[in-house]
């Protein structure tokens, strides 16, 4: 088994996404380091965008991520409704 | 999955999805040229023996278009540089940990930026060389981000070349000091290499395999040690790297999956550009156990994170083709127990001829190496660190004034200890046409003895320096007070006392502490800062 | 394969002896001895005898650690590209057959180091 991840700068939308990755991947592991914040999870996650809307209380393009994205790793596939990350393809 | 009660429905006029957006921005824009044969417009497509028959195969995972590109790209120069005027006009230098920890800033502005601009050339030039245009436009897009990072890293370290010692002359510096033509002949090698080997090389070893460990632990750090300026171009800089690394693990899917003949060669520059890499980062684990002031994490568990965990989770997945982790990769994950110590070792000892302070860490920063590292610290370098701290203490600082001997393909002095040996250096040794070549390692021996033809040219700066190649204009060898070592710093533009001097007792630490007294004091710091 | 190109390609070695105003380059390591973190390179006119790489060279280089002024020269052990090697101190380099770029390497029996760590 190996695991993806995906790191964010610390701020206030990050922080949505990061309650919304929680949310729809119950294996996940938060990991808060200076200015930055890891989530890992066994073999893949998916990050929707309708529950980051849910969690910012706004609309969001899942390329808005970009902005706040640090670093990831696994296969990405990406759509306009879902971001995939995955060792398994 | 959840949804919103009241979102609003998606317009009638459909606009197109992310995938067929993507479709319409990177196929049918190429043509069959009819004035000239396509091997001669694309000269460089073939020789590296990599077969490809369908570039329409070609897919960017994240399917990212040009006007989203600029679109966002725009909002992250927007906030970084909001970040570096704020960081810059609140004097944020005076909120660092220690000015200890500028001198990691040195090494990245001399050793780092310069790559970056190399990158942003080397991805020009292979987006035009690829015959697909799915890779050319992703190509593309790096090399405008690689030109940004360049910029930001300038603009966000000049605000301390108005302050400090050591931040002057990083590009003069970068093709002629010592250490540095560690990562200037590594992006050397890339960039000499064709097309495919360049992509392998920096598209996937160094950005998938390696950049994490600079651009994450160490950017980190710098948010942890006080520096807002190097945290914010730091991070924005990786966000553009995961975009980079999804690119480079594409390509190399892409020409595993287009023709099995290429499965040998990209094995071969799997080995070869993960250890070149692997080399360069002996700066990185130095940066990360010893100059960085406060500390996040050690090099090794840094490693264990994103080398061993990480990229083992994808040479696993590359099994599937066939590829197996890269040569060297074994020594690589024993070695971080040693990588830090021995370099900073060799910092120390040089730092008459380094641009940037060293010190012996204090016995509290010991203790931390000594629970970071239970099974070398204690047996192997607390007693030289010891031993040095003593000697400085008495006045009688350690300098190695020899010059030391070089690996002829990393071009790192010799300072790499044999595996499972760390009280024995590691020789290697290769004869072409004749001529000695020394090496530091299996893997550095490996990639000479492929292709001795290109490494019989180094530039070897200690070869150099006794050649006589390494003076100004005015240096005059005949006279009788030459001091050829000295006219190599001058040559170096370091300036001589200053730059190059102990970080006890320097220019740097007497100002730092004197600035900062004056944050919280209303009266006048005890005469004006040094230097200022 | 020495190298891939896409037409005739010659490496011109930048570090040949013609290149060294005479001198040809040796490199010396001193083991058990990581204090000086890699071997040193040093130009010598190959006519200079062995001996004086002994009395000349090496206090220079080494003599900031404590254990050089302990050496006792007789029981040294040298080699040469990796291989015993019994160097004639009053020939010269290249009698003793040392060409430019030789790596050569001395253990003094006894002494290893600051506190035995090989410093």
């Amino acid at each position: 088994m190996s695991t993806v991840f995906i790191a964010f700068q610390t701020n206030e939308t990050s922080r949505g996404i990061v309650e919304a990755i929680t949310d729809d991947n119950p294996t996940a592991v938060v990991n808060e380091q200076p200015a930055m914040v890891k989530v890992d999870v066994p073999d893949s996650m998916t990050i929707y965008r309708s529950t980051i809307e849910e969690k910012l209380g706004r609309r969001f393009d899942l390329q808005e991520m970009q902005v706040h994205l640090i670093t990831l790793s696994g296969h990405v596939d990406e759509s306009d409704d879902e971001f995939t990350l995955s060792w398994k393809q | 999955m959840t949804d919103i009660a009241n979102a609003p429905k998606a317009a009638t006029t459909k606009k197109p999805g992310l995938k067929e957006r993507y479709a319409l921005m990177t196929r049918g824009l190429d043509w069959e040229t009819t004035y000239q044969p396509m091997e001669e417009v694309f000269p460089y497509a073939t020789y590296e023996g990599i077969k490809i028959h369908d570039w329409d195969k070609w897919e960017d995972p994240f399917r990212l278009t040009m006007d989203a590109y600029w679109k966002y790209q725009a909002e992250k120069e927007r906030k970084l540089y909001a970040i570096m005027d704020a960081f810059a006009q609140n004097n944020g230098h005076l909120g660092l940990t220690d000015a200890r920890y500028l001198n990691s800033l040195k090494l990245f502005l001399t050793g780092v930026s310069p790559l970056e601009y190399m990158a942003h050339r080397g991805f020009a030039h292979v987006g035009r060389q690829l015959p697909g245009v799915g890779a050319r436009v992703a190509c593309q897009m790096q090399s405008l981000d690689e030109l940004r990072h360049a910029q930001t890293q300038i603009h966000s370290m000049s605000n301390y070349n108005k302050l400090y010692d050591g931040f002057h002359s990083w590009r003069h510096m970068h093709d002629r000091v010592w250490y540095l033509s560690v990562p200037k002949s590594f992006f050397d090698d890339a960039i000499t290499a064709g097309p495919f080997e360049y992509m392998i090389a920096i598209g996937f070893s160094f950005e998938y395999v390696l950049t994490n460990l600079l651009f994450v632990p160490f950017i980190s750090g710098a948010a942890y040690n006080g520096d807002m300026g190097a945290m914010a171009f730091g991070f924005s800089a990786q966000s553009d790297e995961s975009r980079h690394m999804t690119l480079g693990l594409e390509a190399i899917k892409f020409m595993l999956e287009q023709d099995p003949d290429n499965l040998p060669i990209v094995q071969h520059w799997i080995d070869k550009w993960f250890w070149r890499g692997y080399r360069v980062l002996t700066l990185v684990a130095m940066m990360l156990d010893y100059m960085l002031p406060k500390k996040v994490m050690s090099w090794k568990e840094a490693w264990e994170i994103y080398a061993e965990e990480n990229g083992g989770a994808l040479f696993q997945d590359l099994a599937r083709y066939g590829i197996r982790p890269p040569l060297g990769w074994q020594q690589a994950c024993d070695d971080k127990e040693h990588l830090s110590a021995q370099a900073w070792s060799t910092f120390y000892q040089y730092q008459g001829a380094a641009p940037f302070h060293t010190w012996m860490p204090s016995a509290e920063e010991m203790d931390w190496q000594s629970e970071k590292y239970p099974d070398s610290f204690d047996e192997y370098y607390r007693p030289r660190f010891e031993h040095w701290a003593e000697q400085e203490a008495a006045g009688n600082r350690f300098y190695n004034g020899t010059l030391p001997m070089l690996c002829q393909v990393c071009q790192i002095p010799m300072l790499f200890t044999e595996p499972g040996d760390p009280t024995r250096i590691c020789y290697r040794e290769s004869e072409h046409k004749g001529e000695t070549y020394h090496t530091c390692s299996d893997g550095c021996k490996n990639i000479f003895d492929y292709e001795p033809e290109k490494y019989v040219q180094a530039w070897l700066p200690v070869q150099q320096i006794y050649q006589g190649n390494c003076f100004g204009p005015d240096a005059d060898p005949t006279a009788a007070d030459f001091n050829p070592l000295l006219e190599v710093i001058k040559w170096y533009r370091m300036n001589v006392g200053v730059d190059n001097s102990p970080y006890e007792g320097s220019r740097d630490q007497q100002n730092f502490q004197a600035w900062k007294q004056q944050t919280t004091s209303n009266a006048p710091a005890g005469g004006s800062p040094a230097g200022a | 394969m020495a190298v891939a190109a896409v037409k005739e390609y010659v490496g011109v070695p930048k570090d040949t002896q013609d290149k060294f105003h005479g001198a040809q380059l040796t490199f010396i390591g001193w083991l058990d001895h990581l204090m000086f973190c890699a071997p040193f390179a040093v130009p010598l006119p190959p006519d200079m005898p062995f001996g004086a790489i002994i009395e000349g060279v090496l206090p220079g280089a080494c003599g900031h650690h404590p254990d050089f002024a302990k050496i006792d020269w007789s029981t040294v052990e040298w080699t040469k590209g990796g291989k015993p090697f019994s160097p004639d101190p009053a020939k010269s380099l290249t009698e003793n057959g040392m060409r430019h770029k030789d790596s050569i390497t001395f253990r003094t029996p006894g002494l290893t180091g600051i506190k035995g760590s090989s410093t």
